[in-house]
């Protein structure tokens, strides 16, 4: 095989994992692994560094891999990483990391995701893991959410000696992680549940079914419950519909309601009571990593599914290998194309949507090209579910019962990039909760932030 | 987990709980409500708060029993526990937040039917202490299924019992009963609070904006999250699409899509329906529903 050829990794069948939620990708062995790291040629500048939100010393941590060094490897990730195995999973590496890296100019870039993820899941079956750290500070630090963002903050607070809490609104940790992916992409025993484990070993205390603005306030937690700063991680939750008509029938659900169900609720297996819509013929509104998401999940519960979207291929925001993924596994893709209205029968159900087609005009702010309505081309299509996926923002019930904390016009907290700082002394924020949804990386690396911006904050105070 | 300290049967399918829930004791208002999940595969069950000791750090919750989901709720006994109980959600009743002086000036009005007497007391109660008596409508099917009868009696102004059977007090509906005090009898109200099934909160709300009462209602539509996160309890309030966990439960009545929401109710009666025959037969369903093998 060519060098400029990246190491193939195993995955399950397309035409069998069509039809099971065991995890699609089984990720490299060290043999593999070895093969694949010897394409690194190790830079001087290594650019994929700066392509890494949290900045991973790449060549470092492959190097070792070449000398089957494992553990050394991962402590080389986890100086920067809260949550390797997840990332390995779940970053969109082709815009960041493998972007930036030297042998994509001429060939594959090296498949830095693929080893990470190798290297973090040799060290949680050989259980290793962070060491908390021995001197305490006697401070306790209050966490809202348990995200990446929020675990990553906690896990840094604690490993600095904070006596750290975390305060989760729903029933188990792990955000979007765990309600949002699922399992067969991120699963969630045999991964996320150990992340979060781990940051537990940390000596992070997690306290769920707490909503913080109707349980407790950042207030109370502040004057009444002994904490001295607070960091909200509390994501960009609420889900946004597009207001054409029908869309309040039976048979249309956000995104996040379907996989709620499915990934936090468990509605796929028969031993859990949680109901969930199983459609004939499904339509997923959207292009992104949710809209993949939401359709394969679809696909697996047994329906014929098709992505809606209004842009064209080059434009999907999902990340590459998860389009690659739902098309394999036979996703239908209705590219250029727009809803303007759910059909519904006389009981209220979904019975089609009326759709039309788009082309693309000039770029728009955002960069890309504006898409626009052909005139005359509107059509129906049949179903009976149709599946929101148009994006989230942030939920107001916390900044809208926190006195003093600034917010924008897109209701996200306004605060800064370098140390997590908002308009409220002692309350930092960071992740989806800011920047509006983005990405697990960036959100972890908004955690980390905080988490220096908070003891710095805590050791002058 | 939340044990469960007190367990009373009100009818023979409500059931009372008062749970250890401190966080929720702690700060929840009337109009609140709370979401249990009793074990690991079980769904998350929204109820509304029907009454706390902050000492004690308890909550009260009343449920009826009527799917699948309730009825293995009704298993738990008193010293069990529910795994997770998360709240208080939603916003506290609109009159809390109102001045004293002009919430004493209000004559209001609570219309409720069946369970809804529930959720109707912790209002009642409050507005007591709070020196005002409001007049009370409990309607029930039949006498069986009267509520709280005498914790409601202990504070509301006047408290009116009807059934529609006759079986106890009088015979008719509660919309009967409020035509009646208002058209009949000339009482006048500032302000109705109806709760109680959809199919009644939309009747009350047809007869009050005749009357020209306004009404507030306590939607109960179906929910996961109860946060803002997921939009199953979307409801149409004056053409605008709400969620009924954050915005809500309470909503101005005359601007509530009724149809719509007792239409959304149903999303999953036929897959919860099934359940529930699953469950009640046990391994000599298959085949029993006609939908599964
Ligand atoms: C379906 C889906 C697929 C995705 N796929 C990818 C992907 O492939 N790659 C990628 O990089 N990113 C992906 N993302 C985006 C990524 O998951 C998010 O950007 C990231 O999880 C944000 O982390 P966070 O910690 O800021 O927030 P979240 O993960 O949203 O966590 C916030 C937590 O706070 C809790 N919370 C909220 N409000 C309160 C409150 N008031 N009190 C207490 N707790 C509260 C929430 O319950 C939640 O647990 C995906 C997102 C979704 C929805
Ligand atoms: C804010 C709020 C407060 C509530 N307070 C109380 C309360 O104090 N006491 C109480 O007994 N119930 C209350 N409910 C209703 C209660 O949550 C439902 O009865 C329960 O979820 C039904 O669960 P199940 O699985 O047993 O029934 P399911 O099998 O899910 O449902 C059986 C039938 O009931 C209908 N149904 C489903 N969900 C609801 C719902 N949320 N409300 C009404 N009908 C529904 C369906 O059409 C279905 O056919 C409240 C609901 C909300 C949203
Ligand atoms: S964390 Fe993400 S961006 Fe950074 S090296 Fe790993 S996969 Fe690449
Ligand atoms: S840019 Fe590519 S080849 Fe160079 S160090 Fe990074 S991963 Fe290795
Ligand atoms: S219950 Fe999920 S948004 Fe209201």
């Amino acid at each position: 095989m060519s060098v400029l050829e990246k190491i193939p990794v195993r995955e399950q069948d397309p035409k069998i994992r069509a039809a099971n939620f065991e995890e699609v990708c089984y990720g490299y062995n060290q043999e593999e692994a070895t093969a694949e790291a010897i394409r690194c040629i190790n830079c001087k500048n290594a650019k994929c560094i700066s392509g890494c939100p949290v900045g991973i010393n790449i060549p470092a941590f492959i190097q070792e891999i070449k000398k089957g060094e494992i553990e050394a490897a991962y402590r080389i990730i986890a100086d920067a990483s809260a949550l390797p195995a997840v990332c390995g999973r779940v970053c969109p590496q082709e815009s960041q990391c493998e972007g930036k890296c030297i042998r994509g100019i001429k060939g594959d870039a090296v498949s830095i995701g693929k080893l990470e993820r190798f290297v973090a899941d040799w060290a949680m079956e050989h259980g290793i893991c962070a060491s908390p750290s021995a001197e305490k500070k006697g401070k306790k630090v209050a966490v809202v959410g348990a995200g990446p963002a929020g675990l990553t903050c906690a896990g840094d607070l604690a490993k600095m000696g904070y006596d750290v809490t975390i305060f989760e609104a729903l029933h188990q940790p792990g955000g979007v992680l765990l309600y949002g992916i699922p399992e067969f992409r991120l699963p969630k025993d045999k991964i996320v549940k150990k992340e979060i484990e781990n940051v537990q070993k940390l000596g992070v205390k997690i306290e769920c079914n707490v909503v913080v603005g109707r349980s407790v306030t950042i207030d109370q937690l502040l004057s009444e419950e002994g904490f001295e700063a607070v960091f909200i991680g509390s994501g960009a939750g609420l889900p946004k519909f597009m207001g054409i008509p029908g869309e309040s029938a039976n048979g249309v659900f956000s995104a996040n309601e379907y996989l709620t169900r499915n990934n936090l609720m468990k509605a796929f297996r028969d031993d859990y009571d949680t109901p969930i819509v199983r459609g004939k013929k499904v339509a997923v509104v959207g292009g992104g990593n949710v809209a993949m998401d939401a359709a394969r999940t679809a696909l697996r519960l047994g329906a014929e599914t098709h992505i809606v979207y209004r842009r064209s291929e080059a434009e999907l925001p999902a990340r590459l290998e998860e389009i690659h993924h739902a098309k394999e596994e036979g996703v239908v893709f209705d590219l250029l194309t727009n809803p303007t209205e759910i059909l519904t029968d006389e009981k209220g159900n979904v019975t089609g949507m009326t759709c039309v087609r788009m082309e693309l005009g000039e770029p728009d702010a955002s960069g890309r090209r504006r898409p626009q309505v052909i005139p005359g081309s509107e059509f129906t299509m049949e179903l009976d579910t149709v599946i929101m996926a148009l994006g989230t923002s942030p939920n107001p019930l916390i900044s809208s019962t926190t006195e003093g904390l600034d917010v924008n016009k897109w209701k996200c907290i306004v605060a800064r990039e370098e140390n997590g700082e908002t308009s409220k002394e002692g309350v930092y924020a960071g992740g989806d909760a800011v920047t509006g949804a983005a990405t697990v990386i960036l959100a972890m690396g908004a955690g980390k932030a905080a988490a220096k911006g908070i003891d710095e904050y805590l050791s002058s105070k | 987990m939340y044990k469960i300290v007190k367990r009373r049967m009100l009818t023979e399918n409500t059931c009372l709980m008062d749970v250890v829930a401190p966080r929720v004791a702690a700060y929840c208002q009337p109009g609140q409500f709370l979401i249990v999940k009793m074990d690991e595969t079980a769904e998350r069950i929204p109820l509304t708060i029907c009454d706390y000791d902050r000492e004690a750090g308890t909550v009260t919750i009343v449920f009826q029993v009527i799917g699948a989901s309730t009825m293995r709720m009704l298993t738990l006994q008193e010293g069990d526990s529910f795994l997770d109980v998360v709240g208080p959600l939603g916003r506290a009743s609109e009159l809390i937040g109102e001045a004293d002086e002009t919430r004493r000036m209000k004559k209001i009005l609570f219309v409720a039917g069946g369970v809804g007497a529930a959720p109707v007391y912790p209002q009642v109660k409050w507005l007591k202490e709070h020196g005002v008596e409001a007049d009370v409508v409990v309607g029930a099917k039949t006498k069986d299924l009267l509520i709280l009868e005498d914790e409601m009696r202990a504070v509301a102004g006047n408290l009116y019992l009807t059934t529609d059977d006759g079986s106890y007090v009088r015979k008719g509906m509660v919309t009967d009963v409020v035509k009646d005090l208002v058209v009949q009898q000339g009482h006048h109200y500032d302000v109705c609070i109806a709760i109680g099934p959809m199919i009644m909160m939309k009747f009350v709300c047809l007869l009050t904006k005749e009357l020209g009462i306004p009404t507030v209602v306590s939607l109960n539509p179906i929910m996961v999250d109860g946060t803002g996160m997921c939009g199953a309890c979307r409801v149409t309030v004056g053409g605008h699409v709400k969620f009924a966990c954050v915005d809500g439960p309470e909503f101005d009545g005359h601007q509530v899509d009724f149809n719509q929401a007792m239409m959304r109710q149903n999303i999953y009666k036929t897959e919860e329906g099934r359940a529930k025959l699953a469950l009640e037969e046990g391994e000599t369903h298959h085949g029993g529903c006609g939908h599964c093998e």
